[in-house]
């Protein structure tokens, strides 16, 4: 699809491949999904209440461009609380429509044409696309199901160029559900300091840990000066469609950020901002409730996959399983497809992920009990026929 | 310890949720929770497992509930105990709360009608040496109950496949 009207730059940009999968499951009736990537459960009614009641009170302006200076202080309260970071709320916080747009703030407002960003994949779809939008180069990282999806610091160091700006990070990962220790990642932040990189670190899914606690990488040693952290409310308090997150980072690279986002967006919704004060301030026992539904689900998730047969390293973080069919001798595609048509189960093929994903499939477990033993079923089912 | 919490928490949702399925939740044997289970109910921290129903969906003669607010006079020693005692020992008594506040016993009855509610409380409840008052609240229409919601309209929006 080439069109005179279009840059260059928009030409070079690739579907996604997720986007196929929805087409053909959405052309189906009565399929078990586990192909989606946001939470089953919809927003906290209190939070819902706290921004119906700000529409009520006819807050309806736009906000500061950096967002509600209340909201900025519980976010940087909130991250100091949960996670040890330290972020001065007048500076270094900004709120975004979405990590999604923080991720779009970080590349633009730091990396130049030509560069490189190291991509550690199997990752988020939008990753790589981002970066290719502003004259970047994406390299991928590619990690795999031996070392459960961490990446090493060797992985690291075999890409670094002296063209090489930073490293996007997403731990716990979207597709793998991997996170990494606190020991792991500061071996990564050591030769990422020894290159002088910047790391985007997305972690959007950092309070849905279910074995040990998230250890965040601006709070490492000698970190934060180089890190540009991204998180949201999306997944953890389930607001995905109010289209709210977060972008961290020092002030300076906070200020470069600032001003595309004035630009850009002007600044977020202010009704999901009265929502997200909310969440912050009071909405932490429901979403642990959450948090525990999740944990279960995965525990029954994963051990049923390797009842049925599919090896599965033990996602720690996130809502989603990430099994390896490499020994049914089908691509990841094949077996997405097939699935689909046979037992009308969707999941989306590890490829569409990137590098390290072909031979796996992404399930996402936020969903009803009931369905996820249906799909366990029909898995079953499925591959036995092969 | 924490196992326990979190299958109380599952129990009081599903009451009827299979020993195999909330062994692989928490990530124990079966035999773990069959124990876990035992341990509760002879503890009395489980002390039943019930359906919750929606009465109205059936054809059967709609049954009627009521919440009374009742006075007492405490007794020394006993305080309220025995007469609260008397009262949930009537089959009619479906739930019994000792409450903070401007009355003392809260008596919730079901009955088949209203008049036979109204007799109950005049001629069983009322009657009692210690009760004072009492002020009878029928109930009109359950929304929630039990923490579970009747008619939920939360249905599934998402889409069905999303990065
Ligand atoms: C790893 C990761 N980052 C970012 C996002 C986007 O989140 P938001 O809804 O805040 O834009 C997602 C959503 O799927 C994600 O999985």
């Amino acid at each position: 699809m080439t069109n005179r009207y279009l840059s260059e730059a928009v030409e070079r940009i690739q579907p996604s491949g997720i986007r196929k999968f929805f087409d053909l499951a959405s052309s189906m009736d009565n399929i078990i999904s586990l192909g989606v990537g946001e939470p089953d459960y919809a927003t906290p009614w209190n939070i819902r209440e706290a921004s119906i009641a700000s529409l009520e009170r006819g807050m309806t302006s736009y906000t500061a461009n950096a967002g509600l200076p209340e909201l900025r202080d519980e976010i940087s309260r909130y991250l100091t609380r949960e996670f040890k970071t330290d972020y001065n709320p007048e500076e270094e916080v900004i709120v975004t429509a979405g990590a999604s747009e923080a991720i779009d703030l970080a590349m633009r407002a730091t990396v130049n044409p030509g560069e490189e960003v190291l991509v550690v994949e199997p990752s988020f779809v939008s990753y790589a696309p981002l970066v290719s939008l502003i004259g970047g180069v994406p390299v991928s990282v590619s990690t795999s199901i031996e070392d459960g999806f961490k990446v090493t610091a060797e992985q690291i160091e075999s890409r670094v160029t002296d063209r090489t700006r930073g490293i996007l990070l997403c731990f716990p990962n979207n597709p793998t559900g991997t996170v990494m220790t606190k020991d792991e990642l500061e071996k990564v932040a050591h030769v990422i300091k020894k290159h002088d990189l910047i790391v985007y670190s997305d972690e959007i899914y950092a309070e849905m840990t279910y074995d040990e606690r998230h250890v965040s990488v601006p709070a490492l040693e000698g970190m934060y000066e180089r890190t540009i952290l991204i998180s949201g409310f999306s997944k953890a308090f389930a607001m995905t469609g109010w289209r709210l997150g977060y972008v961290c980072a020092p002030a300076p690279v906070a200020a470069g950020m600032l001003k595309i986002h004035q630009y850009a967006m002007m600044c977020a919704s202010t009704m999901a901002q009265y929502g997200a004060l909310e969440a912050l301030r009071n909405g932490k026992d429901e979403m642990l409730e959450m948090v525990e539904s999740y944990r279960q689900r995965r525990n029954f998730f994963v051990s049923s996959l390797k009842e049925i047969g599919l090896d599965c390293h033990i996602p720690g973080g996130a809502f989603y399983a990430f099994p390896s069919i490499k020994s049914t001798g089908l691509s990841s595609e094949e077996f997405a497809e097939k699935l689909l048509f046979a037992e009308r189960v969707a999941v989306v093929p590890g490829n569409v992920f990137g590098e390290g994903g072909e031979g796996h499939i992404r399930c996402s477990y936020a969903t009803s009990l009931t369905q996820l033993e249906q799909a366990v079923d029909r898995m079953d089912s499925f591959i036995k026929s092969l | 310890m924490k196992k326990e919490m979190e299958l109380l928490r599952l129990l009081e949702k599903d009451g009827r949720m299979p020993v195999k399925m909330i062994a692989k939740l928490l990530d124990v044997t079966e035999e773990d929770v069959e124990k876990m289970m035992s341990d509760l109910e002879k503890r009395k921290v489980i002390v039943g497992y019930s359906g919750i129903v929606d009465w109205t969906k059936v054809d059967s003669p709609e049954g009627i509930t009521a919440m009374i607010d009742v006075k007492v006079q405490p007794k020394r020693g006993v305080g309220f105990d025995e007469v609260a005692e008397r009262i949930y020992r009537f089959k009619e008594v479906k739930a019994l709360y000792l409450m903070s506040g401007t009355y003392d016993l809260s008596v919730v009855i079901e009955g088949a009608t209203m008049s036979e509610v109204g007799q109950f409380v005049s001629e069983k409840l009322s009657t009692l040496e210690s009760v004072l008052s009492t002020t009878t609240h029928f109930q009109l229409k359950k929304y929630k109950h039990d923490g579970v919601v009747f008619d939920d309209g939360d249905e599934d929006h998402r889409i069905v496949v999303s990065p």
